[in-house]
């Protein structure tokens, strides 16, 4: 077999990164403690081109390396989503890192290193690529995870992330293998061609039963969720930023590839579990959310519930009538989430003091008159993950109603609506006491910090005023997935 | 020759006493071993598959699994030892310190 140019293009994007963090581990090394914005603006740079690269392979339709991977609109739709989930990342650590005593280049070349994997899962067309992809995502976020060592809390997340983290994996590759036994391929196209003769079966299906566990781990939909509120406060703000963000749309964008391109023929039985994972997710997510005094924590179970809402966009993936718009809105939503999310966590950012202090909620108290500019964002924030108008949370959540109720899951929805606005009461008391209690908070100001904070506000609400070309745009990339 | 419906379901003995060592055991030495076990389970299975199928993709996907495990590995007992360092102790019950 020869390798030609046009191979090549498929992982374009994807190997110009990889190439890009490998150099930059080496620069690193020369430059001098203290100057490690260098390294932060270089790989801000490699992002942007490969962001760029990415763009132009809109309408790129192609296999490469014996069909382990692929480039279509739906991973250049994953990909531009993940590398600016990334450059935000490195946007909201730039002063972080350096105001909380962490300013080692290796932070921003791991977090490239977690790009690429995010990046080669949305493109695995192998079930060998999908391991590879997770466990290049991953291993640089356990690291990351523990980065504020030697505080406990850090090293605490970053263990626990790790063996659970590991512990997911382990379901993933047996599952993998009852697959490979089952069909006799890793290919996913393989696999599909395989199981709709009808001769697989139990095996099939229990190690799709296994895959769909090792990513429930990784998106946290309950009950596979335990790890995610202690990790995320634990691992260093900017890191929980991105982490919950990007980690979110690789773990959905490989759940959906796989399930979509390879077991279409199990969705009899799929349908039902992850109808009932995304009731759990969402019901669990928010009522716990409701008892939570520190902000972070109050985000993971955020984030917790949220996995609950974009799992509904998965339980129709069966039914041809509706999958596609039913899957375009839970892309919509991975976007509407990972803006909002960003946002959020800039705030809790701005507001975070050495030693863990400024991250209670009441901390927030005076923030509206002290701060106005800070405490609207945080409105809009708040709003938008309520799913309140005019906000992208409330049009990502239309979308996804609208989408299982054509689905004929009228009970989903339901419980959908009826969990958001529990959710109303944990967010709006941010809210409250931003605006109706006293205080004093004293917030960082930054420049990266603050411009990706009004940036993602500002998108927050423009875009919900005219979602539907961002709409147009995840369902023509699920055009040829199915 | 082995059939290898015995192979499998070796696998999954090894595999079901790998998650069953996760979920009770409270060291973390013996946690990670446990997720070796399962990754090694999973590897049984495929090469038993692989050698059924004549297939060498799957023997391929074993090597995969056996070096990402060996950096899983490095990256693991790094952060154990940076705990011990911390709280002399690496009891994951002892690994409180967040509540909520």
């Amino acid at each position: 077999m020869t390798l030609s140019y046009t191979e090549f293009e498929v992982i374009g994007p994807y190997a110009l990164l990889t190439i890009w963090a490998c150099i930059l581990l080496l620069i690193d090394l020369f430059i001098p403690r203290g100057q490690k914005w260098v390294t932060a603006l270089l790989s801000a740079v490699g992002l942007a081109v490969t962001l760029g690269f990415t763009l132009t392979q809109v309408g790129l339709e192609r296999e490469g390396f014996n069909k382990m991977v692929v480039v279509d609109g739906f991973s250049t739709f994953i990909n531009a989503l993940l590398l600016v989930s990334g450059l935000l990342g490195v946007a909201l650590a730039y002063g972080y890192v350096k105001r909380m005593g962490l300013e080692r280049g290796e932070y921003y070349t791991l977090l490239l290193f977690s790009v690429t994997g995010m990046m080669l899962m949305a493109q695995a067309a192998d079930l060998i690529v999908v391991f590879l992809a997770l466990e290049l995502l991953s291993i640089p976020l356990y690291v990351l995870a523990a980065f504020n060592r030697p505080k406990t809390e850090s090293e605490e997340a970053g263990l626990k992330y790790f063996l659970l983290g590991a512990f997911a994996t382990g379901f993933v590759v047996y599952g993998t293998a009852l697959v490979f036994g089952a069909t006799g391929h890793t290919n996913l196209s393989s696999i599909v061609a395989y199981a709709s003769t009808g001769t697989s079966g139990l095996l099939l299906t229990i190690g799709a039963a296994l895959i769909l566990v090792g990513f429930g781990f990784k998106v946290a939909a309950v009950p596979f969720h335990m790890w995610t509120p202690d990790v995320y406060q634990g691992a260093p703000s900017a890191v929980t930023a991105f982490m919950s963000s990007g980690a979110k749309i690789a773990g959905f964008a490989a759940l959906l590839r796989v399930f979509s391109t390879a077991f279409p023929t199990l969705a009899a039985y799929m349908t039902d579990i992850l109808w009932a994972l995304a009731a759990v997710t969402m019901i669990l997510g928010n009522f716990i959310a409701i008892s939570q005094t520190n902000i972070k924590r109050l985000l993971a179970y955020s984030s917790i519930a949220h996995a609950g809402y974009i799992l509904m966009a998965f339980v129709p993936y069966g039914n041809p009538e509706v999958r596609n718009v039913s899957i375009a809105a839970g892309l919509f939503y991975l976007v509407a989430y990972a803006v909002t999310n960003f946002g959020a966590w800039g705030v809790v950012i701005a507001l975070e003091k050495a030693e863990n202090k400024g991250l209670e909620i009441a901390d927030y108290a005076g923030l509206g008159r002290k701060y106005p500019a800070l405490a609207a964002a945080m409105t809009v924030f708040m709003l938008s993950l309520i799913g309140f108008p005019p906000t992208l949370g409330m049009v990502g959540k239309f979308y996804l109603f609208r989408a299982v109720l054509t689905g004929g899951y009228v009970w989903l929805a339901i419980i959908g609506v009826l969990t958001s606005l529990v959710s109303a009461y944990y967010y709006l008391r941010v809210v409250v006491t931003m605006y109706m209690k006293d205080g004093e908070p004293v917030t960082e100001r930054e420049t990266w910090l603050s411009i990706t904070t009004g940036a993602t506000a500002i998108l927050t609400v423009v875009v919900s005023l005219a979602p539907q070309s961002l709409f147009s745009w995840a369902k023509d990339a699920l055009l040829k997935l199915f | 020759m082995v059939p290898v419906e015995y192979y499998i379901i070796l696998s999954a003995i090894l595999f079901s006493i790998g998650v069953a060592g996760v979920v009770f055991r409270r060291n973390p030495l013996v946690i990670f071993m446990s997720i070796e076990l399962m990754l090694n389970a999973a590897n049984l299975a495929i090469v038993a598959f692989s050698s059924v199928l004549n297939s060498f993709s799957g023997q391929i996907f074993v090597f995969f699994v056996i070096a990402v495990a060996a950096a899983e590995v490095a990256v693991g007992l790094a952060l154990i030892v940076e705990i011990f360092k911390t709280k002399h102790t690496i009891d994951v019950d002892q690994l409180n310190s967040m509540k909520g």
